[in-house]
């Protein structure tokens, strides 16, 4: 790609994102237009996967609402997204978390990265609060 | 009589409208353009003016070419194109030709440009044709199929659409809604696509 459309992208996609990957829980602030007047809506669930890079990067969210499976696909730049908030910080080994589609309760779940005594960049924010 | 700039072609990419809606744009580096010449009703028969992209000079000037920037008292560009603009009597020689100046987000514009070289093409690529099923013991797939009658007329008809060298023609497409011009970088985000492969030269007409 050259290199005047790599700067343009730069400077109209989002800067300080949230470092997040698959299995991490967040909650995305959306905005949402009803009429002439706007609000925030906050959508949590497990990333189950992000893809593209630059201004063209998205992300899916998965969350399990009155039993029912939905999966939902952000554009990281997209203005609709207010901000993006982390939850818990998930230990995958997979950067594709598909396999929670065909999963019920437990084993739908993502075992936290802290769980295993590792100091997550999370715990350590919290950490540095208190 | 339309103002237009000439421009390169630099890549597609994507940008957000407030709605959060994606917008494809192909990305234009357009201009800055010299006004080489003008041509006149009186001297020329037609009223038109010159315009020069300006970029980097070329390397190997033939001899007349250079001896016309210099007489016009111009840095010598690598290409030269008419253009009719609303009001002429503003081109004088040398004048400098930024996007800014003719374009705004919103307008609607028509590119013309050189379309990507397609080679030899058969007829379902080229015209659309629907060819035959690929299997259950079909023995027509791609070919053309009848090309006219037998005894009358015994030739086939003009303009029958018949395989052959597809692409790399004029292109002109129309009513493209410009969505950005961002100033002092050159460049102009058009949506949609435009014809021509990376790097051509494509032709911005403000439609009127």
């Amino acid at each position: 790609m050259s290199m005047v459309i790599e700067n343009l992208e730069q400077s109209l996609a989002r800067k300080n994102v949230l470092n997040f990957r698959s299995g991490d829980i967040v909650k995305v602030h959306v905005k949402i237009k009803e009429g002439d007047k706007s609000r925030i809506q906050v959508y949590e669930g497990i990333v189950m996967r992000r893809r593209g890079r630059g201004l063209k990067e998205t992300f899916t969210v998965r969350k399990v609402s009155y039993g029912v499976g939905v999966e939902r696909i952000f554009p990281i730049n997209s203005p609709i997204v207010d901000k993006i908030d982390m939850v818990r910080e998930g230990n995958v080994r997979r950067a594709c978390l598909y396999y929670l589609r065909g999963k019920k309760g437990k084993a739908a779940q993502v075992r936290a990265k802290n769980l295993y005594g590792v100091a997550t960049s999370a715990a350590k924010a919290t950490a540095q609060a208190e | 009589m339309t103002d237009s700039i000439l421009a390169r072609k630099i890549g597609m990419t994507q940008v957000y409208a407030d709605d959060g809606s994606c917008i494809p744009v192909t990305v234009l580096k357009a201009g800055p353009c010299i006004v080489v010449n003008e041509k006149t009703q009186e001297k020329d028969g037609y009223a038109a003016v010159q315009i020069g992209l300006v970029e980097k000079e070329p390397k190997n000037l033939v001899k007349p070419l250079a001896g016309y920037f210099k007489q016009q008292n111009v840095a010598p560009v690598r290409v030269l194109r008419e253009i009719k603009p609303k009001s002429p009597e503003k081109y004088a020689i040398g004048t400098k030709v930024t996007v800014e100046q003719i374009f705004n987000p919103g307008d609607r514009v028509n590119v013309i440009g050189t379309s990507k070289g397609k080679g030899f093409a058969g007829g379902v690529k080229r015209h659309g044709f629907r060819g035959g099923p690929a299997t259950h013991g079909s023995m027509f797939h791609r070919a053309p199929g009848s090309i006219g009658s037998s005894s009358y007329p015994s030739r086939v008809y003009k303009g029958q659409r018949l395989p052959g060298h597809m692409g790399h023609e004029r292109v002109t497409v129309e009513n493209l809604k410009v969505v950005d011009v961002l100033k002092n970088k050159d460049l102009i985000l058009i949506r949609g696509a435009v014809p021509g492969t990376v790097g051509s030269l494509v032709i911005i007409n403000k439609m009127s």
